[in-house]
């Protein structure tokens, strides 16, 4: 039955339909994870010890730093499935994700940068941390450049799939050598804060927050895989008759 | 169908790259002379105290010698792209990421080792310690490879595209990082006294890596590209 699930997914078609009634359900749920996260996070969970009530911004900026990973793990699967099997959907996933990675990757510098001004008492400093999501952000960019330079998407999809492969090779030597840079160069004006082990009134709005993120991934990539879709089948019959009878 | 062994192919090829890049003397000597260039601006925009250039002088070396491999990329596969040799190669029998190797090397030779080559002379002019000036030509004999091989595959992707140049720098400049780290961290340790075998295996473990993986990602993309 999962097998027939998948087999069936690979037609743009029940794709584009069954795509349709999902986004509805993540959309949904994801407002409501967020409402009560947001409410955990802001107003029912305790400030930090030391940090007062600026840690609340975590809440945003851990969770997005984790999907900005997941994002690109994801991107670089389907990637390989596009490349090895051909599946016209894996494609138009992989540059689906690359604009929602990117966003969410600059989302957590930006809160990060917010974040380390009180803390840290600078916008940035080249921890390995920031340093390698800012290199991620880079790499994200180079494949939504790479996109939309090729002018035939089909290509345009498997050559960004190569990349991403290239990248996710290159992710954990870039994160290790950073951090090993990192160590040997840090100046001793950063000092970070020893983070206690977390409790449960803050880990239960993170979690949620975590939670929220993923849903809100999984309706825009869908949402921007089917505008996607669209585009590149325009031509063929099933988009002309959906058109069609829609039109009546 | 062919008669011609692998090696034979491999050696014709490399020999080819090198009588063509031999033959236009010029353009070879460009990305040495941006070297020189770029690595002669920097003590002119932070001045000329020898402490502040001693201190900055392995990452300004190395920051200039990636920038030259990145100005010099671009050549690899241009030329036999436009004149259509390069849909002769994939059309032949032997792998393509063996003779993708070939141009790599080819490649590495006509714009790697100038740079070695004129390294020693920018690291007096950088007050860069005589100590660590092996150490820096060794860092640039195991990395500059290691720039061409990853570099070959941002060049395979976008080898077709008209304005392929900047979106190029987009695509390998944040795969170079690792070698930049720890080649500098290499020359700044010899610089002070200290061992540095640790980044040497690194960097040498970079080499081998995309000396294995580099050249199927660029067949694939070269694939793709002429697709």
């Amino acid at each position: 039955m999962i097998i027939r699930f998948f087999h069936n997914m690979g037609s743009p078609r029940y794709f584009y339909n069954v795509a349709g009634k999902m986004i509805p359900w993540f959309m949904t749920s994801f407002l409501i994870l967020l409402l009560a996260g947001l409410y955990y996070g802001l107003f029912d969970s305790p400030p930090d010890y030391q940090q007062k009530d600026s840690v609340r911004i975590m809440y945003i900026h851990v969770p997005a730093a984790w999907m900005s990973m997941f994002i690109y793990v994801v991107m670089a699967v389907s990637g390989l499935i596009s490349l090895v099997w051909r599946i016209k959907i894996t494609e138009i996933f992989v540059i689906s994700s690359a604009t929602v990675g990117a966003s969410f990757t600059f989302l957590a510098l930006a809160t990060g940068s917010l974040w380390g001004k009180p803390m840290w008492g600078a916008w940035w400093v080249w921890d390995a941390r920031l340093t390698s999501e800012l290199i991620l952000l880079f790499l994200y960019l180079g494949i939504i450049a790479l996109h939309s330079a090729i002018e035939d998407k089909r290509v345009a999809a498997r050559a960004v799939s190569i990349l991403a492969l290239v990248g996710v090779v290159n992710i954990p030597i870039i994160h290790y050598s950073v951090e090993w840079w990192n160590t040997l160069h840090q100046t001793a004006s950063v000092t970070k804060f020893d983070k206690p082990s977390m409790d449960i009134s803050m880990l239960i709005p993170l979690l949620l927050m975590a939670l929220s993120f993923k849903l809100y991934y999984g309706a825009v990539v869908l949402m921007r895989a089917r505008a996607e879709l669209l585009e590149r089948d325009r031509n063929t019959r099933w988009v002309l008759e959906m058109v069609e009878r829609d039109v009546k | 169908m062919s008669t011609l062994s692998l090696t034979s192919a491999f050696t014709l090829l490399l020999k080819r790259d090198l009588t063509l890049a031999y033959r236009r003397r010029s353009e070879m000597v460009n990305p040495l002379l941006f070297f020189v260039l770029v690595t002669a601006m920097f003590p002119l925009g932070i001045g000329n105290d020898p402490k502040l250039i001693q201190a900055v002088g392995p990452g300004v070396v190395w920051v200039a010698a990636l920038l030259a491999a990145l100005l010099s990329l671009d050549a690899m596969f241009r030329a036999d792209y436009e004149d259509g040799s390069l849909e002769q190669f994939m059309l032949s029998a032997h792998p393509v990421s063996i003779l993708v190797l070939a141009k790599v090397l080819a490649h590495w030779m006509v714009t790697g080792l100038p740079l070695f080559i004129a390294a020693p002379l920018l690291a007096m002019m950088l007050n860069i310690p005589n100590e660590a000036i092996p150490t820096l030509m060794l860092t640039l004999v195991l990395g500059t490879p290691v720039l061409s091989l990853i570099g070959s595959v941002g060049v395979a992707l976008t080898v077709g595209l008209r304005r392929g140049g900047v979106i190029l720098s987009l695509l390998v400049l944040p795969l170079f990082v690792p070698v930049l780290i720890f080649a500098t961290d290499a020359v700044n340790s010899a610089g002070a006294g200290m061992p540095t075998p640790a980044q040497f295996y690194i960097l040498t473990a970079m080499l081998v890596g995309s000396l294995v993986l580099a050249p199927p990602a660029t067949a694939a993309s070269l694939r793709i590209s002429l697709s």
